[in-house]
This record gives C-alpha cells, structure tokens and sequence, in this order.
C-alpha cells in the first residue's frame, strides 16, 4: 500500500491508501478521525465536505489523495474548539446559524476562504461567494448574518 | 470516541455528573451518542405513566431528561429542557437530555406533525410538575415545614418567604421518586416564567461548528465494517446473476446477494464504494411507472377510493351557480423529495444471539424497533434503536431504510456494518412527498364575501400501516406496504367566512413513488391552492387582497397576524395586480397569505415583496415577512430560527423542486437534477413573534411553511398579473407566461 505525506492542521502526517485516487475526504474521516467534513453527494455539488488546500477551499470528496502530497489541509477541527473557537466558528455560534448542522462544515470552511480572500466583503459578494454551499434547513440568513458579523469587524 | 457514554436504565443515577459532556457554556448538554453495552434490551422497560422515565436527578444535582422525541436540528432538546427547568426550578445549566433509546427512553410518541412540543413538551411538563410536588414534600420533612410555605428555586427547596433551604441532591439525588406522572399536578403560573419564553442558545451548535458533534455518520464501532446496497436500476427490476470477480481487485470485499438485494461490504469506505460503482450485476428491468409527463392527468383517471368528504356545511354545488362572480382554477403540487444534505446513514450490530443494535437517524425509534423487529423476526427485547443526530430529515427520508440494508448487511457478514446511501440514492429511493392537485371553484357576492367553496383534491395514496423498508423489499422479505403520508387533507377549505363549504378526496388507490410525510404534509400544497384561489376572489372582486382576507374573519389572533405581516412589509391597500410601470425589465409586487394550520393550531400570515425580471422571467424575492402565532413560546430563538428555515425551505420547494421519473426510475437524483436554493436567492426574512404565554403551546416545525407559496404565487400575480398554479414556479415558465400576457 502507498504511503501519503502531508500537513493536516499544522503538522505533519502519513497516511497509507490502497489507491491513489481516494478522496482525501475518507482519509480524513477514516484514517484521521476527522469528522468535521462531511460526506454530502460526491459530486462537488452541496460543499459539506470543504476543506482548504494551502489555504483554498476545495472539496475534499473529489480531491485524490495523490494531489494532496506536500501541501497543507485545514479542516474545521483546525480552526478552533468549542472553547476556544476561531472568529468564524464564534460567528456561527454567536448567530446560532446552524440547525441539523450538517452543511456548517462547508459554510464555515468557505466562508474562511473568502474571508481570507476579502476580509470585508459586501451582502452580495457573500451570497455570490457562498453560492455553491447548499443548506436544507434553511439556515441561509443566519448564515450570511455570522459571515457578515466577521466581515463588519 | 469522544464524548461517548455508557448508559444504562440501572445506570442513569449512578452516573453523577460524567454525563454532562463537552462544551456546556452553561447551558443544557445533548448527550452525543450512546454505546450499545445496555444490559439487554427491555422492552417498555420505561414507562411514559413513571416520573422515573422522563427525569433522573443524579446525586451531584445534575438532571437528565429522557425522552422519545428527537431533535433533528429543531432546537427541541434546548426547549425541553426549560420546561423542565422552569417547572423543577432547577438551573437549567444542570441539565442534559437523552433522545430515542429504546433501552432507556420512554416511549411518548415519535418526532413529526409539530407534536415535539404539544404532545412531547406537554408530557416533560407534567413530569417535571409531579416531580417538584414531590420535592416540596421532601423538603417539608426535613426543614420542618409545611409543603405550602415552600418552593422550589436555584436547585434548593426553600422557604418562600427566604432562609435556610435544602439541595435536592441531598432530598433525592441518585434515588428514584417511583410516583405516577400527574397530569392534574399543580403548574407553575406563567406570569411568573424565568426560563420558558427566554432565549436559549442550543448546546449542540458550538460542536457543530467545531466538528465535535457526534453525528450517527461519524459513528464507529471497533471491528465495523463498511457496506454499500446497489439499488436496482429501475423500480422492481429482479437480479439475475452477480459476477463476483469485477471486484476482485478491490481489498477485502464481500458481496452479499439476498434474492434481489446486493450489497457489497469492505474494511475500508472508498473500497465499499468502488465496489457498488464497479460490481457488475445483470437486472430485469421494469417499467411499471406512468412517468411525470402529464401526471396531473394521470392524477383524474387513475383508480381512486371512494370520495372522502373532508368538509361539507351548507351546500356549495347549489350555492355556486348563484354568486355574483365565480371563479374555477386548477392547482398543482409535484412529487417531492425530503432532499436530506447527508445521504442517509446508520450502523448495525447483529447478534445472533444476546441484542442486535441499530444507531439511527429514524424520528422514531420505538416505531422503527417494531417495524424491524416483525420484518427480521427478532423479538423486540432483542432489538434496541439508539438514535443519533443525522441530517435533517424534515419527515421520513431514507434513514429507516438505511437500518434495513445495515441489519440486512451486518446479519449477512456477521459484524457490525455502517451504510451510508448515495446522493443518487438519497434522492432517487427516499419516501417521497406526493404530489396534489386541487380543482377550485367559487363565488363571491357583490361586495366581495366568498358564498361558496368547493374544492376537490387528488393524491397519490394506498394502504395505511408500516411503511415497506427497501432492502427487505428487494430481499423477499414478507412485510407490509404502507404508505401514509400525514394529514394531507387539511386546511384546503377556506379560513375566512363562507355559508357553503365542500372539500372532497380523491385518494387513488396506488402511488407510483413511494410516500412518506414531507413537512407540513398536504398543508402546503393546500395553502398554496386554497389562498392562491382567495386571492383570486379577492382580484376579481376588485379588492385589497388583505381587506378581502380581513372581512372574512373575526379570530382577533387570525385579525392580528395577517395585519401584523402586512404592516411589516409596508402594504398598501389596493387591488392587484399593480398599477405601477415596470422598473427597466424588473415589475415589482407584493403578495400575502394566511392560515390557521390544520385549522386548529397556529396562526400563521406570510408576506413577501418580488421582483421579476421580464425579459427572462426570473424571480427574485426581495423580503419575506411573517407574523406567527403557536400560543405560548418556550425558546423565541429557537422558534425564529424554525420559522426562518420553513420559510426559506418552502421557498426552495415552490421555486425550484419537482422530483422527476421516467417509466422505470426516478431522475432527479443529484443537486443539478433536483435543485434547491442557492444563497443569492436567499431573502431577508423579517419574523414577529406573537406570544400568549396563558394559551397551550403549538408545535412551530411546519406551519409557517404552509403559507408561502400562495404568498410568493399572489406577490407574482401582483408584479406580472400572471397568476401561476403549478410548482415549480420555473423561470422558463413565467416568462412563457409573461410573453403571452
């Protein structure tokens, strides 16, 4: 079985895959225990399994793990804990901007990316910007109400 | 696993204060999950009649409410727990909650119609108000004094006139109170309420947020393997033969063939997908469906029960021929798909002998238990469903079947199994919501009052009893084939003031997608017909669609929600559609819509501003306003965020969601096939709470939905004078429309 070096979260790790197209979203989940991302439809279509690759949002359900090699993941256990979330995460909360909760992953990874991108951008470019994130529960405006807390701070 | 505990009936008391997990920021835990080391699973080993079964106060003060409903991202577990706190006048801070154990919850009802807080919420309520009596007696006996001169505040029973008081851990913790729930128990008076009607922040969120929620799809056991069902390529397709050796060369696979059901099972996840992409089986395929080309058709010929009357007063079929103005129109609603972000998933542990365990998504875990315990034939003491939280569900998706195809697996393997569908599956073999169509007919009289009200509605439909589970179905397995879908038939007579009033069902004998109940089931497509039609009495009569809707009625709450929602959006009064000129391409209208859900429950008016764009008929909807009445309110924070997701969920449903089928299989079975919302066609949504802490509490998880598509609908007819009645309300389609008008 292949090995797989890269940075999860700021340190190093070695993942083996018996092949090297594997989504790097099972080998989070399953080989990391990281369960922020999500499994949505492995098509690249709803963004619950974003992660950020060198510091861009990508959906890990379509990342071979054989493009991951040497480059750095976030997930959204790399961002903050309950205790101690990050400024993103703390807007979420703060917002209450999740129901059944399983999009917050994607929401609050891409929101990141933007942020990173335009740390203070308008209503609209949030919505454009988030366009590709889907959320069942209808959470939408609570949502763009916690990417806005950040954006106005 | 983090966050994991072991929880037993015995060992509720014991547990001290090691159940509250993780992240509390003082407020009320949600256990994460739960492992399967119960002693053997008792059947209705805790009765919904015991005080015991709702409430264990452990010995360090620390509470644990047990209950059978389950919060499914509603907010609920957060709103029974101040109801308990508020009752109990323990911080509520103590408290955590345990949902849908069959080994260790009571067994109060299932999760769906609203009932969590009316039902659910009502029966906690009692509990916790017979468990206070029986503190106030504790603490008579030990500070001397009698019960009257005592309450019960900060987790003390003390005098109420102030001093020395006594914790309830010392009175009862870690004990039982082995007393009857009493449902004529003295109430704490809501004038007094610290907890109930404040808002509370839900515990859950900060491990949402974080990845430290424990959701069932992340859920492990040690030994657990990965499985995946292939479906058939068309409804009833048989298998006829499997060839093993197209996935040989992936590691550790196993296949398990079961007449017609195939599943594939592997060590690793990404193995047991390549293999269900890759095994090459050969079906029988079938086409046995009428397709959704013209169902509305199909809907009229197909054979149908007996006429159900739902509402008959007066006699509209004579009254109608003599109003001034009468008015027919055809309302459609299609098939549906709960449409769940994460396909649905669950993990099962067979034992061939001792207790065959099932994690589950299911909002009903006592229900699901009897189903699988007659499908597989295990005795239900042999049998515990745990629930943990998955994504929402909004009704019956596909999580009761996923337990199928994981005990289906997990017994075919002997070891524990975790299933989680596709997207393709998710979409295409969930229990639909069915589609409807209304004939309306009715007249007003010259100053505008509806004089009759005829309605008559089809729906796919069939037996009542157990819902047919996949994986059994495909595996010959003898089971029932119901397919109930909720209250369908609700709520499409008219709520304002009418002598003559008929509502006839035409439930047609088969459906050709499964059914399951879909938020606010039948309400929505109901509304949509019934306040849509009003509306157009309302335009025909020449009148303000809100002073016609306000002459109607005399409930000063119905009076006060649909002026509340009107003032919000800023109506002003005149008749539709507007007189005003086209902005460039971009015609701008307003619309409203009101109802009381299921004709008893909450008040509910929707508002709603649109723009359409001519040249290609897109709409937009600017802002939503919404007035919503359920009585007394547990959590406002709760509740608006129920009441924001209904109507931005309704939304995604009228404007863009249709589930497609050809003769042989559904196809809208992916995001671009079956779209819902995007974020730049989110609205703002303005939302007043109108509390009447002296009334019952409704239920909020559906209501506020029922009135938004007649709201979005008439807000178009105001803007375009082109009144659409079919869902989707697509951009090709009102642009056709607009092109002709």
């Amino acid at each position: 079985m292949a090995t797989y070096k890269f940075r999860v979260n700021g340190g190093p790790v070695t993942v083996d895959s018996w092949d090297p197209e594997q989504p790097l979203l099972y080998i989070l989940r399953n080989s990391l225990g990281l369960h922020g991302a999500k499994f949505g439809c492995g098509l690249g279509q709803c963004g619950a399994c974003t992660v950020l690759l060198d510091g861009k949002a990508v959906r890990s359900c379509l990342t071979p793990v054989k493009q991951v090699v040497g480059r750095a993941v976030t997930t959204l256990e790399g961002l903050g804990t309950p205790e101690k979330p990050d400024v993103v995460q703390a807007a979420f909360i703060a917002e209450q901007a999740s129901q059944c909760g399983y999009c917050t992953n994607g929401m609050i990874m891409t929101a990141k990316a933007l942020l990173a991108q335009t740390p203070h951008p308008t209503l609209e470019q949030v919505k454009t910007g988030m366009a590709g994130n889907l959320c069942r529960c209808g959470t939408h405006t609570r949502i763009l109400d916690a990417v806005m807390r950040v954006a106005k701070a | 696993m983090k966050n994991q505990i072991l929880l037993s009936r015995r060992g509720l008391l014991k547990s001290g204060g090691a159940l509250i997990v993780g992240f509390t920021l003082g407020l009320p835990a949600r256990n994460a999950a739960q492992q399967a080391s119960a002693p053997a699973g008792r059947a209705g080993a805790a009765s919904s009649q015991d005080v015991d079964s709702f409430i264990a106060i452990k010995a360090d003060g620390s509470v644990m409410l047990l209950t059978s409903h389950v919060d499914v991202g509603t907010g609920i577990a957060a709103a029974y727990c101040q109801i308990a706190a508020e009752e109990l006048g323990i911080p509520i801070e103590r408290f955590t909650i345990t949902e849908g154990d069959t080994a260790v919850t009571p067994d109060h009802g299932a999760t769906g119609g609203s009932s969590g807080i009316p039902r659910g919420g009502v029966d906690i309520r009692f509990a916790a108000a017979t468990a206070r009596q029986a503190l106030l007696e504790l603490g008579a006996k030990q500070l001397n004094r009698p019960a009257s001169e005592l309450t019960v505040a900060g987790g003390e029973v003390r005098p109420a006139s102030g001093g020395q008081g006594v914790t309830i851990a010392s009175l009862i913790g870690g004990k039982r109170f082995s007393l009857k729930v009493n449902t004529k128990a003295p109430l704490r008076d809501p004038a007094t309420y610290t907890v109930v009607g404040k808002p509370v922040l839900r515990t859950e969120v900060p491990g949402k947020c974080t990845g430290k929620h424990v959701y069932l799809h992340d859920f492990t056991l040690p030994a657990m393997l990965h499985g995946r069902v292939i479906r058939p390529p068309s409804f009833g397709a048989k298998l006829l033969s499997v060839d093993d050796s197209s996935v040989r060369g992936i590691p550790d696979v196993r296949v398990v063939r079961i007449e017609n059901f195939l599943g594939v099972v592997a060590k690793d996840e990404w193995a047991a997908i390549r293999a269900s992409r890759e095994i090459k089986a050969a079906w029988n395929e079938s086409q046995g469906l009428p397709g959704n080309d013209g169902f509305d058709r199909f809907l009229r010929t197909a054979p149908a029960e007996p006429d159900l009357s739902v509402v008959n007063r007066g006699n509209a079929a004579v009254a109608l021929p003599s109003t001034v103005k009468e008015l027919s129109a055809t309302y459609y609603w299609p098939f549906q798909s709960h449409a769940s972000m994460g396909p649905s998933c669950s993990v099962a542990d067979y034992k061939e002998a001792g207790v065959t365990t099932i994690w589950s998504s299911t909002q009903n875990a006592f229900g699901q238990r009897a189903t699988l315990s007659r499908v597989f034939g295990i005795p239900q003491d042999k049998l515990r469903v745990i629930y943990l939280d998955g994504s929402g569900s909004y009704g019956t998706n596909g999580a009761n079947d996923a337990d199928a195809d994981a005990l289906l697996l997990s017994r075919g393997v002997g070891a524990p199994v975790r299933v989680q569908w596709s997207r393709q599956d998710e979409l295409g073999w969930d229990p639909k919501g069915p589609a409807q169509l209304l004939d309306m007919r009715g007249g007003v009289d010259a100053s505008g009052n509806i004089m009759a009200w005829d309605v008559q509605m089809w729906l796919p439909s069939g037996p009542g009893g157990d819902r047919a589970l996949l994986g059994p179905d495909s595996a010959g397995m003898a089971q029932s084939h119901g397919q109930g879908a909720g209250l369908m038939t609700l709520n499409a007579d008219t709520p304002y003031s009418a002598p003559n009033v008929r509502v006839i069902a035409h439930n047609l004998k088969d459906t050709p997608l499964r059914l399951s109940n879909l938020r606010a089931p039948g309400k929505i497509a109901n509304v949509f017909a019934a306040e849509g039609f009003a509306d157009e009495m309302a335009a025909a009569a020449g009148m303000d669609a809100v002073a016609f809707r306000r002459r109607g009625l005399t409930d000063p709450r119905a009076i006060a929600v649909l002026e509340r929602a009107a003032q919000m959006i800023g109506w002003q009064a005149r008749p539709s559609p507007s007189p005003a000129v086209a902005q460039g391409n971009v015609l701008i209208g307003r619309g409203i819509a009101y109802m009381r859900y299921k004709q008893a429950e909450n008040y509910v008016a929707c508002a709603m501003e649109v723009a359409v764009d001519r040249r290609n008929g897109h709409i937009a909807v600017r802002r939503v306003t919404c007035a919503h009445d359920c009585g007394l309110i547990i959590n406002p924070d709760g509740l608006r965020n129920q009441v924001e997701g209904n109507i931005m969920q309704t939304l995604s449903r009228t404007l863009h969601e249709e589930v497609t089928f050809d003769r042989s299989k559904v196809t809208s079975v992916d995001w671009v096939s079956y779209p819902i919302l995007r974020f730049p066609d989110a609205p703002a949504i303005e939302v007043a709470l109108i509390n009447h802490p002296d009334q019952p509490p409704y239920g909020a998880g559906e209501a506020a939905a029922a009135p938004v598509p007649a709201a979005l609908a008439n807000a178009i007819f105001d803007a375009t004078g082109v009144r659409l009645r079919t869902v989707p309300f697509r951009a090709d389609q009102l642009r056709t429309a607009l092109s002709k008008a």
